[in-house]
């Protein structure tokens, strides 16, 4: 079975997201990016699918700032290959690096493409279900619960209030991963700098990702904020709150 | 031309609440556009139908009750080629994700997603975005033509939407059955030892508790306050914490009269769990945190302070 996982760096949400002076978009070179959560997800699910039935897993990436440390770190996590895509925007719209990834699968080759179900930055769509339809395989969002067996993969797809629906389907297909079965793995920094000397990254130029419907951003900006919450200075202040409704 | 056509969902054997929200962006989008509305309904029973009073028309594709993305996908794809509406409208949702991308993919159709709004003007269609973990509104102009959007969950109420009474019918034929993917079954919520869904009092905590150990800081706290303890989906996903505990889009609704959320930075997604709730109390080492938005009363602050402050008082 082989795996494609592609990871994508989102801006960290913790800090303070400046708009670039088109005020069309962030301001990526200020920015201080991380791997996607959800991509970490659908690369532990990758790994632990390789480790309980086998195969091997493949971690894909847009050339871009701090590329070669996410897929080291993807490496150093247990993947056994890692593929960095040249010539493509890693902050092009998701249609374009559908498009691009799509490309790259076809090059690549994989029965499993497992994508982290959202990215911060969605702003045409999700990037799972865009794949797989330019692909023309199978495609599900918010799943988890994978289980291969022979050329088939059940899974859970998650809807609202927990509810879930249980299906199967004959790979290839892409699937669009909410959360892997376990905590995504740490790779100690010592690990990622020994992978860094033994390792290598291949690379893969990009195929033109074509026609692509494009819906123009007019405008970024920060959400209007309501009056917002009455700030407390401190721990008692919380007290008295909650004495006042009557919970203390 | 000028039609906008509402994907309309079910679960269940129910329409779900984001139809009905929809119904309401498509009634204030189509007199922008000079169309009418219509709902494609697909799987759905005379029951549903009867409930979507609010749409001027629904079209019927007959297809398994039971979502299943492909057959739904290209039951969708052949009405929306038949029809060729201007606007095709889906949930920001489970099921609305994997429709409306393989439409737009398929069809080639622009697309924008987790609106908060979509209007006309000029005869091109304008959507905003609600991104970047609710921090940025991002508009796009989705030109003139056919176009694909998804909306956010709570951006107007449902209530406008709700109308009884069935409109015109239309058939829309058979969804062709998917070949390489099958429903099995639905599974049912697991039953948590505490429905978080009746609590007076909940204490939630979100990505800011850090590590697992630490969620025991938030039970001593709840304990103490005879809440429960809830959160938000990062610690469900990191397995910390049942699913039965989760506040959110793929969680629960909730609404306690106290709803302490420790931690929590207040995604969009976790925000659709519990803003309705009567009193938010939120504490967040982020000042510009979104959770300050929606919460009633806030502190700046390391939420392990903030509770060890709050055991010495109580």
């Amino acid at each position: 079975m082989k795996i494609v996982v592609p990871l994508n760096q989102v801006p960290d949400l913790v800090e303070d997201l400046e708009i670039a002076d088109s005020g069309k978009e962030l301001d990526f070179e200020v920015l201080k990016m991380k791997l996607n959560e959800f991509d970490d997800h659908a690369l532990e699910e990758a790994l632990q699918i390789k480790e309980s039935s086998g195969g091997e897993v493949t971690a894909v990436a847009v050339d871009g700032p701090e590329v070669d440390k996410v897929l080291f770190t993807a490496l150093a996590k247990g993947a056994d290959k890692a593929v960095k895509i040249t010539g493509a925007n890693p902050h092009a719209d998701n249609h374009t690096q559908a498009r691009v990834l799509a490309g790259a699968v076809g090059q690549l080759g994989a029965d499993l493409v497992l994508v982290g179900v959202q990215s911060a930055g969605d702003r045409d769509g999700q990037l799972g279900p865009l794949l797989a339809a330019y692909l023309n395989w199978p495609g599900v969002c918010v799943v988890s619960g994978l289980k291969p067996e022979g050329g088939k993969l059940t899974f859970h797809k998650e809807y609202a209030g927990g509810l879930m629906a249980e299906f199967e389907v004959d790979l290839p297909a892409v699937m669009g991963v909410q959360a892997a079965r376990a905590t995504p793995r740490y790779a100690p920094v010592s690990k990622v700098r020994q992978v860094q000397t033994t390792a290598k990254i291949e690379s893969l130029a990009a195929a033109a990702a074509g026609d692509v419907p494009a819906a123009s951003v007019e405008k970024m900006e920060p959400p209007v904020k309501g009056a917002g919450a009455k700030m407390l200075k401190s721990a008692a202040d919380i007290i008295q709150v909650l004495k006042e409704k009557g919970v203390v | 031309m000028g039609d906008v056509y509402v994907v309309a969902e079910h679960l269940n054997g129910e329409l779900a609440e984001m139809t009905f929200e929809m119904l309401v962006h498509a009634r204030g989008l189509a007199g922008g556009v000079g169309g009418s509305v219509t709902a494609v309904l697909i799987g759905g029973t005379d029951a549903m139908a009867a409930k979507l009073g609010a749409a001027d028309k629904v079209i019927r594709v007959a297809a398994e009750a039971d979502y299943n993305p492909d057959t739904y996908a290209a039951g969708l794809k052949a009405v929306v080629d038949a029809k060729k509406p201007q606007v095709v409208m889906a949930g920001n949702t489970s099921q609305g994700m994997d429709l409306a991308n393989a439409l737009s993919a398929r069809n080639n159709m622009p697309m924008a997603a987790a609106c908060l709004k979509v209007s006309a003007a000029g005869g091109n269609v304008h959507a905003v975005s609600q991104l970047y973990g609710g921090k940025m509104n991002v508009t796009s102009n989705l030109g003139s033509g056919p176009c694909v959007v998804t909306v956010a969950a709570g951006a107007v109420s449902a209530d406008g939407g709700r109308k009884d009474g069935a409109p015109a019918s239309e058939d829309g034929g058979k969804a062709p059955a998917a070949t390489k993917l099958r429903f099995k079954k639905l599974i049912q919520p697991e039953k948590g030892d505490v429905d978080i869904t009746t609590q007076d009092v909940l204490v939630a905590v979100g990505r800011g508790i850090g590590k697992k150990e630490d969620i025991e800081v938030a039970v001593e706290l709840a304990d103490k306050l005879k809440a429960a303890v809830a959160a938000s989906r990062p610690i469900i996903d990191a397995g910390w914490m049942p699913k039965s505990r989760q506040v959110g889009k793929s969680g629960l609704k909730v609404k306690p009269k106290v709803y302490l959320a420790l931690g929590i930075s207040g995604a969009p997604e976790h925000l659709e769990g519990m803003k309705n709730s009567a009193t938010i109390i939120a504490v967040n080492t982020d000042k510009n945190a979104p959770i300050f938005d929606v919460a009633h009363y806030g502190l700046v602050g390391d939420l392990f302070d903030v509770v060890e402050e709050m055991m010495d008082e109580l």
